[in-house]
């Protein structure tokens, strides 16, 4: 990693330069919520005046960049006696402005799947490796947990990161392509001064943390309360509407159907990302339903994020962001679930 | 193409309106990119509004429209007899749709409304399913000409007729659109089965459940999320009433 200090005027000039010549996504606000506070999401932009880098946090995660909501994986071709398959996953280059650490170790722990998995996907490598990435840290919202599942700063899986000093940003530079292209622009090399200044900011954002849950021991936790009522409790809520796994920027489950043209002459192999809180999502071909009762559905989901990724890979799949807690209508959220549970288990001990 | 060593079948295929406006007719003659393939799926022996072919030798019966009248309880009772296959198409016919909006005055009073001095025999409104047997639904205002697309590629390669198990949030979701409720608006979507790719909501419009409900809704959470929201008990009933796709919720 090696750091260097860019002002504010400057890093717009080299915003505008990357815009120039990249598809570039950021930042936007897109819609004033009911309580007149600003929504963002993440969408292309032709000019840096459109990108709010001073945003709260995006609606949804920038997981759809990278494993779209709906994909065509293959597309086959008829003829009399026989038929062909075209695979297409090139992407463009791409940048991807303004991601939070949370964001970005979500990728990581994407990659762990998608990339450094025992099945790579061409076309999520394809997309990752063609996204040029800029982080940016930010004050975190009341309800952000990332602290508590240490996500709230990242080392790895971006090339250029941006702490804000105040008139400059403290930049990690991650990347030889983020290294060549920032020598076009103004950067200094950190004085004491604003070495302090990036210390202060990073105890700063740590401190400013309001939501703690804790983690410790979750999984072997999950596997003694399996039976606990509270899942009952937190699945009558439950509308079976897939929203948390939509909005989550680690929830990677998928399915995958073929579908035939119209003209029965070409048919398609298309992914589409889905959500363990679905009705049929452990229905299996002769209709059986390994998980018809909603509050097993909504368990699963939290043991896949808390117990099952964390048995495999060390490390939970949650990366405190809450965009599942915020966007579900009913109110069910990491936080009050997971405390729920260990209030049940003191209870009964 | 050939699937599992078989050629498609080409069913010949007959579309009948009752009471309706016709806009799910006009959505099977709609996409005109594949129209042409999609017509050469089936043999059209009755279809009104594309041809002046009259035949009754049609093996699937399209019926778009709710009842309405005692004569079209006879003509869809002789169309059954015909069909091997009916399918329900659109709003109307699978629940009675907008037109179900007569059922909550007496019938004189609507008669005198619409008609004045002139009254006409007239019925209470009902889908279709209240007097005939239906073997496939297809719900919709108006249909969503890509599903019937699927569906009819389905029936001529004898694969499985799905619809999906999951509500109009996913697909919204699919669109990065802002919640409507995050917005201060109602919607249906929870509860309402997906298909429509979250045509209304995508335009910021809260669903009103043209294709009633799916397979899971969980109904008794989702009136007391509304309520909480500020959302009266009437204002939700109005809503689910709209298009009479709700009508086994008794109360909210």
């Amino acid at each position: 990693m090696i750091y260097r200090v860019i002002s504010k005027s400057e890093f717009r000039k080299f915003l505008e330069s990357l815009i120039e010549s990249n598809v570039t996504i950021g930042p936007v606000q897109s819609d004033v919520d009911r309580n007149n506070d600003p929504i963002y999401k993440f969408q292309q932009v032709h000019s840096a005046d459109e990108i709010e880098l001073d945003y709260t946090i995006s609606y949804t995660a920038v997981k759809n960049f990278f494993l779209p909501y709906r994909e065509k994986l293959s597309e086959y071709t008829f003829t009399d006696d026989d038929w062909d398959q075209t695979i297409e996953y090139r992407v463009h280059p791409r940048v991807l402005v303004g991601l939070r650490p949370c964001d970005i170790n979500a990728l990581n722990i994407l990659d762990r799947i998608f990339y450094k998995g025992t099945y790579p996907s061409p076309y999520y490598i394809s997309r990752r490796k063609n996204t040029f990435i800029i982080g940016l840290d930010h004050e975190p919202l009341p309800d952000c947990f990332c602290s508590s599942m240490n996500h709230h700063t990242v080392t790895e899986g971006f090339d250029v990161f941006c702490s804000d000093i105040g008139d400059s940003y403290y930049l990690a530079i991650n990347s030889s392509p983020a290294f060549d292209f920032l020598k076009k622009f103004q950067v200094t090399v950190p004085t004491d001064e604003d070495d302090k200044s990036y210390i202060e900011r990073r105890k700063f954002i740590k401190k400013s943390f309001k939501t703690n849950v804790e983690i410790g021991s979750l999984p072997s936790f999950l596997d003694i309360e399996f039976d606990s009522p509270i899942w009952k409790k937190w699945g009558d809520k439950c509308l079976n509407c897939g929203t948390c796994a939509m909005v989550c920027p680690t929830c990677y489950c998928y399915q995958v159907e073929e579908n035939i043209a119209v003209n029965l002459k070409k048919a398609s192999k298309d992914m589409m990302l889905y959500s363990c809180t679905i009705l049929d999502f452990a229905e299996v071909a002769g209709g059986h339903n390994f998980r018809p009762k909603k509050e097993d559905r909504l368990k699963y989901r939290y043991y896949h994020h808390y117990r099952g990724f964390e048995e495999n890979a060390k490390e939970p799949i949650c990366v405190g962001c809450n965009r599942c807690g915020r966007a579900c209508l009913a109110d069910i959220n990491p936080k009050d679930v997971i405390n729920d549970l260990r209030l049940d288990n003191e209870e009964r001990s | 193409m050939k699937y599992l060593g078989l050629g498609p079948q080409k069913p010949k295929v007959g579309v009948f309106d009752f009471t309706c406006c016709e806009g799910c007719e006009l959505q099977l003659a709609n996409k005109e990119t594949t129209l042409v393939d999609f017509l050469s799926l089936m043999e059209i022996v009755n279809f009104r509004e594309i041809s002046s072919d009259k035949g009754d030798d049609y093996e699937i019966a399209l019926i778009e429209g709710s009842i309405s009248r005692a004569d079209e309880i006879e003509r869809l009772k002789k169309i059954r007899e015909r069909a091997k296959v009916l399918v329900a198409i659109g709003t109307c016919a699978c629940f009675g749709g907008i037109n179900s909006l007569k059922n909550r005055y007496p019938i004189d009073e609507v008669n005198r409304e619409v008609y004045g001095e002139m009254p006409k025999e007239t019925l209470e409104v009902k889908p279709v399913k209240e007097y005939v047997q239906v073997d496939l639904a297809i719900p919709g205002c108006p249909i969503n000409k890509a599903e019937v697309e699927r569906i009819i590629v389905d029936v001529v390669t004898k694969a499985e007729i799905k619809f999906p198990k999951y509500p109009v949030c996913v697909e919204c979701k699919q669109h990065i659109n802002t919640c409507l409720f995050d917005l201060g608006q109602f919607c249906l979507g929870p509860v309402t089965q997906a298909g429509c790719d979250a045509v209304c909501t995508s335009g910021k419009m809260g669903c009103l459940g043209c294709r009633g409900p799916f397979e899971a809704p969980n109904f008794e959470a989702f009136f007391d999320i509304a309520k909480e929201k500020g959302f009266s008990k009437d204002y939700i009933k109005e809503r689910l009433s709209f298009f009479n796709a709700f009508s086994e919720v008794k109360d909210v």
